[in-house]
């Protein structure tokens, strides 16, 4: 049973099957079937990849469009850090918060501020006795279905707590709740601003039993779009905001290590990086570490597909953002505990979806095949047969999801040999 | 007794930074054929171990996976200077890495120790002079 709802998928139009997004997918979701893509929804982590490489834009991100507003009486906005990095001439970040209550929002409630109360007690947690070491960052939410997948050997390594986005939309709803009484719970709408699908499918699926208390996620590039028309430099500012330099810098990747005022950590970016990463933990292959923090994104959220501006230059805006910012806005003030609703708590369970068959057995003679078959192959991963490899492509006609025929290389060799054949027929 | 699946790694000892692929390359395996998490990390890490090994030592070899119902084995088989006192080798903190190696964070003298901790069962053939083959086994539960 596949109950996962994920937010990259295919215009199915659009797609000609060109094979692109078949050799940039980290998990090796997607296979070419009919000339058209096909995403295999136990695999796929929606980290985007596919979307920032399709040549011919098929592949999209499903999320809320800025109407989702109407469907509540009162709207909450929860920017994601990565939102100041986008604008060309913002010389105060208060801006953003003004233009957010121009475009329909009733309230905002910055991330950035719920990422400096995580970052003041993951300084905390690390401090705790028997934690297990390296703690890994429980932000992204790509790498935590990486992880979830493919390394469950790491789960205790995971930071036990909340993401920002959590405690920001927990926060922001106990707010609302206090100051406006007059409406019902249903009628408040708590709307994360996204840089990524991974977020629009944490949202709709929580993590392990827990529920998502977002009600809806839009993305950084439509409400970027609005929000420039609305934000004029010569209107007076009348928000405060209310986070420092810590919580911007979750933007990118290093903020939030930076947050813990400790130099035993380590941030690595990428997909393929923070897979390598996840790897060497494993294998014991790193140094003694305290904290790890890992985005999916090249750059961290900043270089999420659901934003409009280049990464790089995303960063540099942060730079300059952060000048006049104090250093963080919220401190812990409640005791030496960290409150119980800021931790995770359950855990999805590890389904082994790569395994051949539920039998050892077979399984083993499954993969006896494969590498039978794995021999045979030309070894090339020219990805004509609509696998990414000529590994996944024996794979899957050992499970039988593929024809050995599909090779054209090897067809090749049988229509040459064909044809000789013939040629010399004909001369007899 | 079933039969039993092979897998065979060469371990360039030319190449320091490659060292570990090996490893990575055998817990997609594991994976696939539905071998439990913990399982997979103890090959791994020993694994891991030996390969490094084999580089700093004996400039590479040949690793060997063999995957039966009941067991993981994994034998590193090295044509390396060999090991004089193997008791001595087994000791926490031992270590006969040159100084360019430690100063990379290796050759702390826990290699070989590791490699019996996460193993249920590890043997050493060593010939001065000729070559070193390490045969380590972890039980599938």
């Amino acid at each position: 049973m596949n109950t996962y709802e994920h937010s990259v998928f295919l215009d199915r139009e659009k797609c000609n099957g060109c094979t692109t997004c078949l050799r940039h997918c980290p998990t090796e979701a997607i296979r070419i079937r009919d000339n058209h893509a096909v995403i295999n929804e136990q695999r796929c982590i929606d980290c985007g990849e596919c979307i920032r490489i399709c040549p011919s834009k098929a592949k999209k991100a499903a999320y809320s469009k800025l109407d989702v507003l109407n469907n509540f009486k009162w709207c909450i906005a929860l920017p994601a850090p990565a939102i100041y990095a986008q604008f060309d001439n913002l010389d105060e970040v208060e801006r953003v918060n003004d233009g957010l209550l121009k475009i329909g929002f009733d309230d905002v409630f910055e991330v950035a501020a719920a990422a400096e109360l995580v970052s003041a007690y993951t300084r905390m947690y690390l401090k705790t006795e028997g934690v297990k070491k390296p703690v890994i960052s429980s932000a992204c939410p790509v790498v935590m279905r990486l992880i979830t997948l493919r390394f469950p050997s790491l789960k205790d390594n995971i930071l036990q707590m909340l993401p920002p986005i959590e405690i920001a939309a927990m926060l922001a709803r106990q707010k609302a709740e206090r100051e406006h009484p007059e409406f019902k719970s249903d009628e408040i709408g708590v709307i994360f601003i996204s840089p990524c699908p991974g977020k629009v499918s944490y949202v709709k699926n929580g993590f392990g039993d827990y529920k998502s208390r977002v009600d809806a996620v839009v993305s950084i590039s439509d409400t970027y779009f609005k929000l420039v028309n609305e934000m004029k430099p010569t209107d007076l500012v009348e928000n405060s905001t209310n986070f420092g330099k810590i919580g911007i810098s979750w933007a990118k990747s290093g903020g939030e290590c930076a947050a813990l005022l400790n130099e035993d950590y380590l941030a690595a970016d990428g997909i393929e990086n923070v897979n390598r990463i996840l790897d060497q933990i494993e294998d014991g292959n790193i140094p003694k570490l305290e904290f790890i923090e890992l985005n999916a994104c090249i750059g961290g959220c900043v270089g999420g597909v659901m934003t409009v501006q280049n990464p790089f230059i995303a960063k540099a805006k942060l730079q300059s953002l952060r000048k006049y910012l104090p250093v963080s806005q919220n401190t812990v003030t409640d005791g030496p505990y960290i409150p119980e609703d800021y931790f995770l708590s359950s855990f999805p369970t590890y389904k082994p979806i790569s395994r051949l068959s539920d039998s050892m057995a077979e399984s083993m003679r499954m993969m006896a095949d494969i590498q039978k078959l794995r021999e045979q192959l030309p070894g090339i991963d020219c990805g004509s047969c609509g696998a990414p490899t000529c590994r996944a492509f024996a794979e899957d006609v050992v499970r039988k999801t593929a024809n050995i025929n599909d090779c054209i290389i090897m067809m090749r060799d049988v229509v040459k040999e064909y044809l000789d054949t013939k040629e010399e027929s004909n001369d007899d | 007794m079933s039969e039993v699946l092979n897998f065979r790694f060469l371990v360039d000892g030319e190449d320091f930074t490659s060292a570990g692929q090996a490893s990575v390359k055998v817990k997609k395996n594991l994976r696939q054929l539905g071998i439990s998490p913990e399982t997979i990390r103890r090959v791994s890490i020993a694994m891991y171990e030996g390969e490094i090994n084999m580089v700093i030592h004996a400039r590479g070899g040949v690793a060997d996976v063999n995957v039966a119902e009941d067991y993981v084995e994994i034998v590193l088989a090295d044509k390396g200077p060999g090991i004089k006192d193997i008791n001595q080798a087994m000791q926490e903190g031992f270590s006969t890495a040159p100084d360019s190696v430690r100063s990379l964070g290796f050759g702390a003298g826990m290699g070989l120790p590791n490699m019996k901790r996460y193993t249920d069962y590890m043997d050493i053939q060593s010939t001065v002079g000729e070559g070193t083959t390490i045969t380590m086994r972890v039980n599938i539960e």
